[in-house]
């Protein structure tokens, strides 16, 4: 591939597009490329960068909306929510450290990816923030869908087609999205010791409890130490954050801690620790490893996860830990990638999903990062695209 | 009746086939699912949106998901339109059927099938209605958020079609946040699944287009949701204020700064007249505008919540402020806010209108609303979620006089242009069905309704399904 194209306004983009679309030209879509190890390789004769489509177009602290073009570097948005005490409510994690990127991640690489965080539990997924979007089809047309208002049902939401999408039905170069004021404070209750099990149970009735956690993760015994230090009582730690305004975290948290003590020594972060700790959970920090070992998101119901974890170890050499209340398992392999197991395994505890996250490129060259789709849903899946993209020119190869 | 709005001429193929098809469909359903008398089919010519009836050509009502599969295959087989419907509370006509349409109503599929608390969903079939769900997990402590208007009546499936919202979605969203999976039935009879109890479901998001897409891709059978703890406690408490202005700038003052309440619900003076006449809530009849600020929590942190809202509203001059002394008053305040479109029915025909506008925008809008409907001669009531920038206007008229009817709907017309002309949208929770259809390309261009009526072509290649509604009958696609 030559130079990438990187145009500076939607026009140009849109040119670029119909022209591609014209030669029948693939087309590799990027923004800052940290997320470029998701999905399958994609064969395409040029890169098409949304790098240049940057800058906040609009923001309103007060309707808490803001606009930015999709090559918007997430630094300069997360620094002015921040002078505004805002944030992206869904806590978009940064790939770099897992994947082994470097460069400049967008806020259009957190929505085509739907990029979310440990607050994902309550506060909703990148998509349920994203309330607007204009983007390029494939056939060069600079569409919109959505709008900069909260409440929106006009029309067909292709708000949701396109977050998630990888690329795959079009350039995204503007999105609007909802941001929430940042808690004046968190806290985190530690429980230490109990095993998966145990904490996957004391994770639902916290979140049964009228206390609003934000964040439930359980950090296995192998990994504890990359977050809580050695001060503390020993064995896994599973962790709940609480955030607010003061009073009412100091008076949850110790309702929570209360439950806590009846099955396990428990403690509580302030809010210092508490910031770290969820990023780190966030960034899945432990397998930021510099390695090329097989790395595994896993979402299934809350209490599966546990289950296939336990049934994996019988089988492989495998390492995780558990956020979203035990739903989500980040599974590092020891050698293998083993997809076929784990696939099989979703499948056996009710169903759920595996993406490959990070694997050698000879092991991606042959297994597909995504979940496949059953044949009705894959079918729809091909006629969505190709409705989009009836070229078949952004990101071939990279979903399918 | 105003007979401004088209529906698509029916097909002639079909209407001449009418016996031959309830014929079919009767070998299709079991015994008491079809209806096809004249007189039994006369129940299902509307919905809540009144001023437009069409008698359908049948109506099915399938107990099972292969029954529904069964009844869309065969009018697939032979292109016959398809209408979906769950209670009929569309305000917008969205379950308006066509001379020519066989209706499928989801009202025999209202069992509860799985709660799940430890994975905090429930699993239950299209026609429960919105409030069976949350009834049904009350006592273990939790509720299911999304809490239409209508929610007595409405069914999951309906709201799934029109990505219903609530009072209380500024805190916990609308529909499409809530929903976690659906087993629905495509075009042709092929039965999907889509999500599951699983939080994100990954390949392109087919659960969220489905959400709001107005029974237009498929009808869901089957639908899991997000099941939520219940607060400790909540407190409703209603500010008085002398001008609509003063109400709008404190709404916008306390989302900017940074609290956000479980619910901000609006009532201008007919509002508050209506319902109060109705509820006997106990609301002021001594001021313009009245806010019902909601806020929940322990007592603590309701009191803290409080404290900084009445000081915010203090700042905007507000006249009266009443906390709900008890759990019976604070279900009355709810009471008169939830009924008010059904007591508004009882003094005047009225049409709703649903369209959202940036905070900022909210004062002005209610301006020129009132300016726009004195230059019709009508009256009209605001009742709206606040919060969120979503307005509803209840344009008051006599449905018996066909003059007052047509000023109506232009007027309705007016003040959604005024909404997207502000900034905002046609509709924030009720769905275009017919009644904004014309008006799509208001806010869209014409290659952006392109692209979505090529999306919905991916699912309904013969546009059978709820055919007359969202896109204007000009510029589709021809077959």
């Amino acid at each position: 591939m030559s130079m990438a194209f990187e145009p500076t306004s939607e026009t140009e983009a849109a040119d670029i597009i119909r022209q591609a679309a014209g030669a029948g030209m693939a087309l590799a879509i990027t923004g800052g490329g940290t997320r470029s190890g998701f999905g399958n390789r994609v064969r395409a004769e040029q890169v098409l960068s949304a790098r240049k489509l940057s800058g906040i177009v609009s923001y309103n602290p007060a309707e808490m909306t803001m606009s930015a073009k999709a090559g918007t570097p997430m630094a300069e948005i997360e620094a002015a929510l921040l002078g505004n005490r805002q944030m992206l409510a869904f806590e978009p994690m940064d790939h770099r450290g897992v994947m082994g990127t470097s460069g400049v991640p967008t806020i259009g690489g957190v929505f085509a990816a739907n990029v979310s965080g440990p607050r994902r539990i309550t506060a909703g997924a990148a998509r349920d923030h994203l309330l607007g979007i204009r983007f390029v089809n494939g056939a060069g047309e600079a569409i919109k869908s959505g709008g900069r208002v909260m409440k929106n049902v006009t029309g067909l939401d292709l708000v949701k087609l396109l977050c998630g999408s990888h690329g795959t039905l079009g350039l995204l170069t503007e999105v609007t999205f909802k941001v929430l004021p940042l808690p004046p404070a968190a806290a985190t209750i530690v429980a230490f010791g109990l095993d998966d099990a145990q904490a996957v149970a004391a994770m639902a009735h916290a979140l049964s409890m009228p206390v609003e956690v934000s964040g439930a993760a359980h950090l296995t015994e192998s990994v504890r130490y990359r977050f809580v230090g050695s001060s503390h009582p020993e064995g896994a730690a599973t962790v709940l954050r609480l955030e607010g305004l003061p009073a009412s975290v100091a008076v949850r948290a110790e309702k929570l801690k209360a439950a806590f003590a009846q099955v396990a020594p428990a403690t509580v972060l302030d809010q210092e620790a508490t910031e770290k700790l969820w990023r780190d959970i966030r960034d899945a920090k432990p397998y930021a490893d510099g390695t090329q070992k097989p790395l595994w998101r896993v979402s299934v119901a809350p209490t599966a996860g546990h289950q296939l974890v336990a049934a994996l170890r019988l089988q492989t050499g495998v390492d995780a830990f558990y956020d979203w209340q035990g739903g989500l398992v980040w599974l590092r392999m020891e050698a293998d990638a083993e997809a076929d197991m784990l696939r099989r395994f979703i499948k056996g505890i009710g169903g759920g999903h595996a993406t490959l996250v990070r694997a050698s490129d000879a092991v991606r060259a042959v297994i597909p990062a995504f979940e496949p789709e059953p044949a009705p849903v894959a079918a729809l899946s091909a006629r969505i695209k190709e409705k989009f993209d009836p070229m078949g020119i952004f990101n071939p190869g990279k979903m399918g | 009746m105003p007979e401004t709005i088209a529906f698509l001429e029916p097909k002639p193929s079909v209407l001449a086939r009418r016996r031959q098809i309830v014929e079919d469909l009767a070998d299709i359903l079991p015994a008491g699912c079809l209806i096809s008398e004249k007189r039994g089919l006369v129940p299902f010519e509307t919905d809540a949106f009144i001023a437009y009836r069409q008698v359908p050509l049948a109506v099915a009502l399938p107990e099972t998901t292969a029954q529904v599969a069964a009844v869309l295959k065969y009018c697939s087989r032979y292109g016959i339109p398809v209408v979906p419907r769950g209670a009929g509370t569309s305000l917008s006509g969205g379950a308006i059927p066509q001379s020519d349409a066989v209706v499928i109503g989801l009202s025999k599929m209202s069992r509860i099938l799985d709660i799940d608390f430890a994975n905090r969903s429930a699993t239950v079939q299209a026609g429960v209605t919105n409030i069976n769900i949350s009834e049904a997990v009350s006592a273990d402590g939790f509720f299911y958020a999304p809490d239409p208007s209508s929610q007595l009546a409405c069914t999951i499936g309906g709201n799934i079609g029109m990505n219903s919202g609530g009072a209380h979605c500024l805190k916990y969203g609308v529909t499409t946040n809530n929903l976690l999976g659906v087993k629905m039935v495509l075009f042709d009879g092929t039965v999907i699944e889509l999500g599951g109890k699983a939080l994100d479901a990954q390949g392109y998001d087919l659960l969220g287009f489905v959400c709001g897409s107005e029974g237009q891709l498929g009808i869901v059978t089957e639908a899991t949701v997000r099941l939520l703890a219940k607060p400790e406690g909540t407190r409703p408490v209603l500010f008085g204020f002398m001008s609509s202005e003063e109400a709008g700038s404190c709404v916008a003052e306390v989302i900017g700064s940074g609290i956000i309440p479980v619910a901000i619900e609006f009532m201008d003076k007919p509002a508050i007249g209506i319902c109060e006449a109705f509820a006997q809530a106990g609301y002021p009849m001594d001021v313009e505008a009245l806010l019902i600020v909601e806020v929940e929590g322990s007592e603590a942190e309701m009191e803290a919540m409080l404290a900084s809202i009445i000081d915010i509203a203090r700042r905007h001059g507000v006249a009266t402020i009443r906390e709900s002394q008890s759990a019976t008053e604070a279900a009355l305040i709810w009471k008169g806010r939830k009924s008010a479109f059904g007591a508004t029915g009882r003094i005047a025909d009225y049409i709703c209108m649903d369209g959202t506008v940036p905070l900022s925008q909210l004062s002005y809008v209610l301006k020129k609303t009132a300016e726009i409907i004195d230059g019709y001669g009508l009256r009209v009531a605001n009742v709206f979620h606040a919060g969120d920038g979503n307005m509803h206007p209840l344009i008051l008229y006599n449905i018996n006089d066909p003059e007052d009817a047509a000023r109506a709907e232009a007027a309705g017309n007016d003040i959604l242009r005024l909404c997207v002309d502000a900034g905002g949208c046609l509709t924030g929770e009720h769905g275009v069905g017919i009644e904004k259809r014309d008006l799509m390309l208001h806010q869209f261009t014409q290659m952006d309704l392109n692209q979505q009526m090529a999306a919905r072509a991916a699912f309904d290649p013969q546009w059978i399904m709820n055919p007359s509604k969202v896109f204007p009958l000009e510029g589709r696609p021809v077959a």
